[in-house]
């Protein structure tokens, strides 16, 4: 070959390399994504823009839960590095840490990301944070985030409004878009109303250099979107009698549910003995839960819906109010006072309708609840007893019994009415007639109520054999009450029988005879019956109560935990508490007095 | 023609320097190197073509002595010792010693008759070249030295024998066939796990023997004796070849070298950051798509991704800015530039002129194979810059120097008669 031709091969090899190279690029420009998306991830960083979790008001526009400026204290390992170390015991003591808690945090840090910031210590409140924050510059790495927290300034009404924290494992599978870090509602209200609150997270890209620190905005902000606040909540509970009720039921065991009876909107739910919600919101709130689970008063168990207790005599004005619309007595029928059946107390022997109901006569109801039970038709007392009782169970379920009332309430527990299918199966079918599930008449045996329930009971009778199902949540932000929340509920009794009850419940507070003189309230019309519940460690005082007769605003029930009988201590606190919500302020200074001073245990709860 | 590349070439290398960083220093004297290219190239295309050849021995004498200084006065960076400093200013001698380098070696390849068939010549101009490689290697600086290699193509078109090109692409493919078949493992019955290289050789074997085989019935008979002769001489040398880079893989090269090859052929090293500098070049190169992020806009190039981003990985920033239209551009214009310089080259009627016109061309070639090559993932990371667009000044000042004194050539090939 001339060597002259040689520039051909040369030539040709220069162009086959450029063909080559512009080959490779084709291949890594046009069709790799992979490593574009790679690019991407590198260079351009999301940063969440959290929302305002919406605030919680009372009726009248008082704070209940309110967010706070904090801080969350985070470590960034790498630059820690960088900045040539420091010591750890140091920070650990600034920070309020003790060094086993920081070594797990830092090497938690490390194990997540060396190059980003992982938070050690979390939700630093805003005062304790003004006194180191001129400490931290001498810990290289160290950054402070703002996050807000979640506070009840007022301590109050902690069971209702529940828990707000962080997410554990199980929200994080849920596919609810949860991410590691994030809080949310974990009980009540927080967690039934989660979505309205939580509002929606903005999020800001940004490019970031080799170094993970923010340059400037990616693509000038076209992908960015600013974080939409969460709907604020406004309750129907009055802040002021919510707070009197928890003073009132300081050092004892028990509760208060208030509802408006014409609205079914709840007034007050106290929940004896309470907790602070902020107990359970700090880092501290492993060590304060298990002391909380621990505590024999059971501080964290809410009972104005989830205790569960007999009704005792109060159920007898429903027996009655039945009996009644059936026909099967009128309020003049008198029934003697018969105590070979069923044991009684006090001095009468043959009363009427109303007498029975304020001398809280046994026999009487025995036999107001035979007649519906075992009208002895026919001779087959087990066939007659298993028939009638699926109507009665009926009309007890139309008065809210059984039932969630609605379902407006996180954890409430429909408590039981019994029916035929709750005896065929404690006795066998056709094993049973009135004889064996008589003590049902007054209240016993197998019937559960829940606080909530007998609160609404005061509201229903009232209202004269109607309520709008109890709910705690007046508004959500402007739009108003949630749909279907307040509907109105028939008993299917008419408003004239309601007569005689309301009459007797007014006689139990202000008739000679009447079991809860201390129920009073100066000027004030009040209607109330007492129950006594029976438990082995001394009766539970039981009151259920509303007033102004006239023109009902407030309806409640009280229970106070093995403290004896029901005028005792359960009427007078309803009192009190009517004298609050209706007067504004309390001028009856012994009774109040006399409540404070009475704790658990109570002497003399055993009779 | 080259004139004009030459300008957009630095231009856009002036350019390309204000997104390195926002440092004004780095800018700006990368300005400041551009205007004394310029100058430079200016003198050199005012002074006579005759002075270039009269003063070669002087300028390759010079070269050498400054390789030898810097070897026992530069100071160290990044583990070579490649650099003068002077004030400020950083001089790097092997990038002159390129131009140093061709120029004596045309001087002397024009001067003897007989070409490089002559074996004399043969070894004075193999002298030529690897006397400067060798230094450079002390430093060490293999980028540059693979350069040197490059002249094998000037070489080649002085009429080194086609056989010694074909020989060194065989040598490359054994190489690559060495270094997979050495990464990985084999249970050999009876001999336990020990690398699979040992396949290769029983392939190499192999095939010899069968070509032995096939000798009487391919090869006219009086050649069959040659045949036999140079099939063992071949095969010898592929098995000492391959041993040779095997054991000097396993031996003599450093860990971050051994993994940097590896790397290129996808073979985990089992360290994650060994991949690191290669994956982020060629993401920022993917992440241009079709027509680039536009400029300044490259996040990965901009914000310290990609390392050395400002020389090595300059191809990077076009790769992301530019996107695929400007890389190809880029692309096509220095292979239109080595194309050109063919072109001058052929036209020259004085030997001088067209051996270093070749050199030229060889020179630019490896930068720009090596570096492409490199931030495309086609080659191992070698630090080498890309002529005219990597910041530096020592680089774009020779191969300024490089380019004049071809043109100046050029320009006075019509009254050289030869």
């Amino acid at each position: 070959m001339n060597l002259r031709e040689r520039q051909w091969i040369i030539g040709g090899i220069f162009l086959l390399i450029a063909i080559i190279f512009i080959g490779r690029l084709i291949h890594l420009q046009l069709f790799s994504g992979d490593l574009q998306d790679y690019a991407a991830r590198l260079t351009q960083e999301r940063e969440v823009l959290e929302p305002a979790r919406g605030l919680v008001y009372d009726r009248n526009g008082q704070l209940f839960l309110d967010n706070q400026a904090g801080y969350d204290i985070l470590f960034t390992p790498r630059q820690c590095r960088l900045g040539g170390g420091m010591d750890t015991l140091a920070l650990a003591q600034l920070i309020d840490l003790t060094p086993t808690e920081i070594q797990k945090a830092i090497r938690k840090a490390e194990a997540y990301a060396t190059y980003r910031p992982s938070s050690i210590r979390k939700q630093m409140p805003a005062s304790e944070y003004a006194s180191i924050a001129g400490e931290l510059w001498r810990f290289p790495g160290i950054q402070v985030r703002r996050q807000s927290i979640r506070t009840n300034e007022s301590g109050l009404c902690s069971h209702l409004l529940g828990e707000y924290r962080e997410v554990d494992r199980d929200d994080l599978q849920s596919n609810l878009g949860y991410q590691l870090g994030d809080y949310k509602g974990k009980s009540g209200l927080e967690l039934q109303w989660e979505n309205e609150l939580k509002g929606e997270k903005g999020v800001k890209f940004h490019l970031v250099d080799v170094r993970n620190d923010y340059r400037q905005s990616a693509q000038k902000g076209a992908l960015d979107s600013m974080p939409i606040p969460g709907e604020n909540l406004i309750l129907t509970l009055d802040m002021e009698l919510q707070a009197y009720g928890e003073k009132i039921m300081e050092g004892k065991r028990g509760s208060i549910v208030a509802i408006e009876p014409e609205s079914g909107e709840v007034l007050a739910m106290v929940s004896a003995p309470s907790y602070e919600t902020n107990l359970l919101t700090g880092r501290m709130r492993g060590a304060n839960y298990d002391s909380l689970l621990r505590n024999p008063d059971k501080p964290l168990f809410n009972r104005t819906t989830r205790a569960t207790y007999r009704p005792g005599s109060i159920f007898k004005m429903i027996q009655g109010l039945i009996a009644l619309d059936k026909d099967l007595i009128s309020p003049r029928t008198r029934i003697p006072c018969n105590r070979t059946i069923i044991g009684c107390h006090g001095g009468h022997t043959n009363d009427n309708l109303e007498a029975a109901i304020v001398h809280s006569c046994n026999p009487y109801f025995h036999e107001v609840m035979r007649r519906m039970i075992q009208p002895r038709k026919t001779t087959d007392i087990f066939s007659e007893a298993r028939n009638e009782l699926g109507e009665w169970t009926k009309s007890i379920e139309r008065f809210g019994f059984g039932t969630d009332l609605g379902g407006n309430f996180p954890g409430l527990r429909s408590g039981s009415v019994p029916d035929t299918t709750l005896y065929d199966k404690l006795y066998g079918k056709k094993r049973w007639a009135y004889s064996t599930i008589y003590s049902i008449s007054i209240g016993e045996g197998e019937l559960l109520t829940t606080p909530l329930h007998m609160a609404n009971l005061a509201a229903t009778i009232a209202n004269q054999g109607e309520f709008r199902t109890p709910h705690v949540v007046q508004s959500i932000g402007l739009n108003g009450k949630p749909a279907g929340t307040d509907s109105l509920v028939q008993t299917g009794i008419s408003r004239q029988l309601f007569e005689p009850i309301i009459e007797a419940m007014n006689a139990v507070t202000e008739s000679k005879e009447g079991t809860a003189p201390l129920a009073r309230v100066p000027g004030v019309k009040v209607c109330g019956k007492t129950g006594t519940v029976q438990d082995s460690k001394g009766n539970h005082s039981v009151f259920i109560a509303f007033a102004p007769v006239e023109n009902p605003k407030i309806a409640l029930s009280v229970y106070v935990e093995n403290a004896g009988a029901g005028g005792d201590w359960a009427a007078p606190i309803a009192s009190l508490l009517m004298e609050k919500y209706l007067k504004g302020s309390v001028k009856q200074a012994n009774k109040e007095l006399r409540v404070i001073r009475a704790t658990y245990p109570f002497a003399n709860a055993k009779q | 023609m080259a004139m004009g590349l030459l300008n957009i070439a630095s231009s856009t290398s002036g350019a390309e320097a204000v997104e390195w960083f926002d440092l004004n220093s780095k800018v700006g004297k990368q300005f400041i190197w551009v205007f004394i290219a310029l100058g430079i190239a200016a003198v050199a295309l005012i002074i006579e073509g005759e002075f270039f050849i009269r003063t070669t021995v002087i300028h390759y004498v010079v070269n050498i002595v400054l390789l030898i200084a810097v070897l026992l006065m530069g100071k160290t960076v990044g583990g070579a010792k490649s650099w003068f400093g002077i004030g400020s200013v950083s001089l790097q001698p092997s990038e002159f010693a390129k131009t140093g380098t061709a120029l004596m070696l045309s001087w002397l390849l024009s001067r003897s008759d007989g070409k490089i068939r002559n074996i004399k010549t043969l070894v004075q101009s193999a002298l030529i070249v690897c006397i400067p490689a060798a230094l450079i290697m002390l430093q060490p600086d293999a980028g540059t030295v693979l350069v040197f290699g490059g002249l094998i193509f000037a070489f080649y078109r002085e009429g080194l024998s086609g056989n010694v090109l074909i020989a060194v692409f065989c040598a490359l493919l054994l190489l690559i066939a060495t270094i997979l078949t050495g990464a990985s493992s084999y249970h050999y019955p009876g001999l336990g796990v020990q690398s699979s290289i040992g396949w290769l050789w029983l392939v190499l074997i192999g095939l010899g023997a069968l070509f032995w085989q096939l000798i009487p019935g391919l090869i006219v008979p009086r050649n069959r004796k040659r045949v036999r002769k140079a099939t063992l001489i071949c095969l010898t040398l592929a098995l000492a070849f391959s041993a040779g880079v095997h054991s000097s893989l396993e031996g003599m090269l450093k860990t971050h070298q051994k993994e940097r090859i590896y790397v290129l052929f996808g073979i985990d090293v089992g360290n994650p950051d060994a991949d690191y500098n290669i994956r982020h070049a060629k993401a920022a190169v993917s992440s241009g798509g079709w027509t680039g992020k536009g400029f300044l806009q490259g996040p990965m190039t901009a914000y310290g991704f990609v390392p050395e981003q400002e020389t090595d990985f300059i191809f990077c920033t076009i790769g992301e800015e530019w996107g695929f239209f400007g890389s190809s551009v880029t692309i096509l214009l220095y292979t239109m530039l080595l194309l050109r310089i063919l072109v001058l080259a052929e036209r020259q009627r004085s030997d001088f002129s067209r051996i270093y016109a070749y050199a030229v061309a060889s020179i630019l070639f490896m930068h720009f194979l090596i570096n492409v090559g490199m931030v495309l993932g086609l080659a191992p990371v070698i630090g080498i810059p890309l002529p005219f667009l990597s910041a530096g000044g020592s680089s774009l000042v020779s191969f300024t120097i490089l380019i004049a004194i071809l043109l100046r050539l050029d320009a006075e090939r019509s009254y050289v008669l030869h």
